[in-house]
């Protein structure tokens, strides 16, 4: 090979490496931009405190996010997220005894059998979810949108538009408990994002994960049991949200209808801006956290800086535009890149 | 033959201007392009007159195709000059280059079968009164007379799909015609023809050739392009070897030239000798399948280090037929016996667990463009080689060994599979099931579209599998390789078994006689 010859292929392959890397290299420039912009803007922005409530809120929302990960990684989507998640933390308000002056009809029952309980319930959703999409064969984007009003409608019967204040002690300390001054729902997603990283990164199951959003024929025909996978992971993103929903209703303090309205569109915009491909096969966890880090620092920065709020609703609209347009222009250069 | 003359109307032409005096169409300086490091052209030099039908051979990865896209605008990155009619040109897109008389048409149709074929010949700039709507009568008329040109009677009000795929073809060629092109490049166009389709496309591509148009005419069947090109351009490895007159060439020496070496035994799968042993022990057995599609009752029986053969023409069935034994497709009567035990798969995993495997005819269904070789490599067989956790480094090992039996190019595991040429893709397809031998292997067109090297290189493969037992269905509407193959030869007509032959000397005509 002639030094022209090598110099070239380097510049290729360099060329290649961008390509490959822009999913990620965008996502992270996006932070660190936010980052400089806020705390030169807001003195507070740089205190402990504040990174700590930055990662507190993003909590809860986090642990929705890594279910919507191998969701979004098999290129299949999950709307029912939010709804989900509300009405399991509803559901195990209704397994927990609730003061007098809560006008809410529940079974109470002792703590640890009502968390069982109710992540069985979340089980039994995700399931009707896989099975409708794998079985049946309904487009996850429409079974799932089904699921969000099934869940709605759980919701607003389980609370009749009442509130509901009182949760298994065991609950409350992770929702709402500290430890050392760490919030133990930190504590929780960040456990839960470990795992779910190892999951992806070094089992068998995870490679599925990735194959199967890569080339979903092309999984078939290797006699992967494509069914199988994307039953998975709609049971793991509904057993997530329902995780959340429960340490979220201790989180908040109460359990009440429309509990989560805004999370549904933060946790896809979380795993999206992360760069984790809307196509499946591309992406992951360490995607999904700087996802996470950017809205919670967007959100956190915009409050500092004392933006109209209204303005804020329009500005979280437009990064979630930048992200899909590098999100899809990313997914292009990479098919680019191997094609020949 | 009646069946042609009805759409063939017309005489041909005194041959015109057309050979070495005649001037340059499309010229090709120095030019020069690779994908992620590989080189698929080197400096290449090439011309096309005008009025010459110019054959492209090679094997694949010589760069022929890559060529072929840069002409066709495909590809607009690239290192040399481009000149048509002498003038420098440089297209960013296959519609830049239609505009500037360059058309392609590709191996896989561009047709929407339900649409009508003036619809298809139109697709896109449809003829349009006042208001937007569409003038039908104009539409159907000019098209009629399109077709008409060509030679061809053809309603343009039938629908596409009913159409035999030979006509299909010759529709889409007038459609990239009529859009004005000079030059028309076409890529593998008698792969899914039959004889008597490839004498009518050869009459019409004689008689644009008269008419002043340049063809080129890729193709892997080089009697098809020694009996209508004008000129023949060998490629080797991202090289141009010769351009000649066909008439100077033969089958052997252009193989010559697109080998790099002598030609010995090139003329495999003219016929065969059978010799199918009954008793060797029955792996498994269809009965009476049919899909309630396209198969009907079909019966097969496959033997232990036996390699079966399924031929027929394109459409009969072999596809229906492969993905219904790998539980692809469902079954609706008929059995499926494995091992004396009869089974219903419900999945294609299922079919795998009972050690079944297939590669189907398309390799990009089965491959994983963008991910490493290594991977598109274990995924059939990571629930041998791992429990829970992956043990990358395992699958790395593998890999390599059969990258090194299968002398897959470039010998390394961690290259994005879409930067291989077709060929090493096939055998990266087929590297997947060797890992550990499957009871039953189910090959869909094996060497179609692939070189003479590769071809070679996957019947020696196929056979060594015979050999180490595994009971190996070969489905292909290529007699060669069947021939070259099979130790039993079935053959489908229209989803159904119309003969067996599994003794005695047969051949290309008794197989093409049968389907």
């Amino acid at each position: 090979m002639t030094l022209a010859d090598s110099t070239k292929s380097q510049k290729s392959s360099l060329k290649q490496l961008l390509s490959d890397q822009m999913r990620n290299i965008a996502p992270i420039f996006t932070l660190i931009i936010l980052v400089l912009f806020f705390a030169v803007q807001s003195p507070v922005f740089f205190s402990v405190a504040n990174l700590l409530n930055i990662l507190s809120n993003a909590s809860i929302t986090g642990i929705i996010a890594v279910g919507l990960t191998f969701v979004i990684l098999t290129g299949e989507i999950d709307l029912s997220v939010a709804a989900l998640a509300n009405a399991i933390g509803i559901t195990m308000a209704f397994f927990t005894i609730q003061p007098d002056y809560v006008n809410i009809a529940t079974i109470p029952l002792p703590g640890l059998i009502c968390i069982v309980l109710t992540l069985a319930s979340a089980l039994a959703l995700g399931a009707v979810t896989a099975f409708g999409v794998t079985k049946i064969g309904i487009p996850s984007f429409i079974m799932t949108l089904a699921m969000m009003q099934i869940a709605n409608g759980v919701s607003a019967l389980l609370v009749r538009g009442q509130i509901a204040y009182t949760f298994p002690d065991l609950i409350t300390l992770l929702g709402a408990g500290k430890i050392f001054g760490l919030r133990w729902s930190i504590i929780v997603c960040s456990l839960l994002l470990l795992f779910a990283h190892l999951v992806l990164t070094y089992t068998r199951f995870g490679r599925y994960v990735f194959m199967v959003g890569g080339n979903r024929e092309a999984a078939e025909y290797s006699g992967v049991n494509v069914k199988m996978i994307i039953g998975a992971v709609m049971i793991i993103s509904a057993m997530c949200s329902g995780l959340a929903g429960m340490l979220g209703v201790a989180y908040f303090g109460s359990a009440q209808q429309n509990g989560f309205d805004d999370f549904l569109l933060t946790a896809i915009s979380a795993v999206v801006v992360g760069g984790t491909s809307l196509f499946g096969g591309r992406g992951g966890i360490g995607n999904t956290i700087i996802g996470l880090l950017v809205l919670g620092v967007l959100n956190n920065g915009l409050d500092l800086i004392q933006i109209d709020s209204f303005l804020k609703i329009l500005i979280r609209g437009l990064i979630l535009l930048a992200a899909l347009v590098i999100n899809v222009y990313a997914q292009k250069l990479k098919e680019g890149g191997a094609e020949g | 033959m009646s069946a042609s003359s009805s759409t063939l109307t017309g005489g041909a032409k005194a041959p015109s201007v057309s050979g070495p005096h005649a001037e340059p169409i499309l010229e090709m300086r120095h030019v020069s392009k690779s994908f992620g490091g590989v080189k698929a052209l080197r400096d290449v030099d090439f011309s096309i007159l005008q009025g010459e039908i110019h054959g492209l051979v090679g094997e694949n990865g010589a760069g022929k195709s890559t060529m072929m896209k840069i002409i066709a605008g495909v590809h607009a990155g690239f290192e040399g000059e481009m000149l048509v009619s002498g003038q420098p040109v440089h297209f960013r897109s296959a519609r830049d280059a239609l505009a500037a008389g360059i058309g392609m048409v590709h191996q896989e149709l561009s047709v929407i079968p339900d649409l009508s074929v003036a619809e298809n010949v139109f697709l896109g700039h449809q003829p349009v009164m006042a208001g937007g709507v569409i003038d039908w009568r104009r539409m159907n008329d000019t098209a009629r007379q399109q077709i008409a040109s060509l030679g061809l009677d053809i309603d343009p009000t039938t629908r596409m799909g009913s159409l035999p795929v030979g006509l299909q073809q010759l529709v889409e060629l007038s459609r990239v015609l009529f859009s004005g092109a000079k030059l028309i490049i076409l890529d593998e166009p008698t792969s899914a023809l039959s004889p008597p389709e490839i004498e009518r496309l050869f009459t019409v591509l004689r008689r644009l050739r008269d008419d002043g148009r340049s063809i080129v005419f890729i193709s892997h069947f080089l009697d098809d392009v020694l009996a209508i090109a004008d000129r023949v351009t060998v490629f080797r490895n991202g090289e141009k070897v010769i351009t000649e007159q066909a008439s100077a060439l033969t089958k052997d020496s252009v193989i010559a030239h697109m080998i790099g070496r002598g030609s010995a035994n090139m003329h495999m799968g003219e016929s065969a000798t059978l010799a199918a042993d009954d008793s060797k022990p029955v792996i498994l057995t269809v009965e009476q399948a049919s899909d309630g599609r396209m198969l009907h009752d079909v019966s097969l029986t496959l033997r232990k280090g036996e390699i079966s053969g399924v031929y027929g023409f394109m459409g009969c069935g072999l596809i229906e037929l492969a993905r219904t034994l790998f539980g692809k497709n469902a079954l609706k009567t008929g059995t499926l016996v494995i091992d004396g035990k009869p089974i219903r798969f419900a999945s294609t995993s299922a079919a795998r667990e009972a050690g079944i495997a297939y590669v189907p005819e398309n390799r990009r269904m089965m491959l994983f463009r963008t991910e490493p070789v290594y991977k598109n490599i274990s995924i059939a067989i990571l629930d041998r080689i791992h429990s829970i956790f992956l043990k990358t480094g395992r699958e790395r090992e593998i890999s390599e060994t059969h990258i090194k039996d299968l002398q897959i190019r470039p010998p390394r595991t961690d290259i994005a599979l879409g930067n291989l040429s077709g060929g090493n893709q096939q055998k990266v397809a087929l590297a997947k099931w060797l890992t550990h031998l499957p009871h039953v292997l189910i090959l869909s067109e094996p060497t179609r579209g692939m070189d003479v090297g590769a071809k070679e290189d996957v019947i020696r493969i196929v056979k060594a599998l015979r050999d180490r037992g595994v009971a190996i269905l070969v489905l292909s509407t290529e007699p060669e390789t069947i021939l070259t193959l099979a130790d039993r030869v079935t053959v489908m007509k229209k989803g159904m078994v119309v003969k067996e032959f599994s003794h005695g000397h047969i051949d290309k005509s008794d197989l093409l006689a049968a389907a």
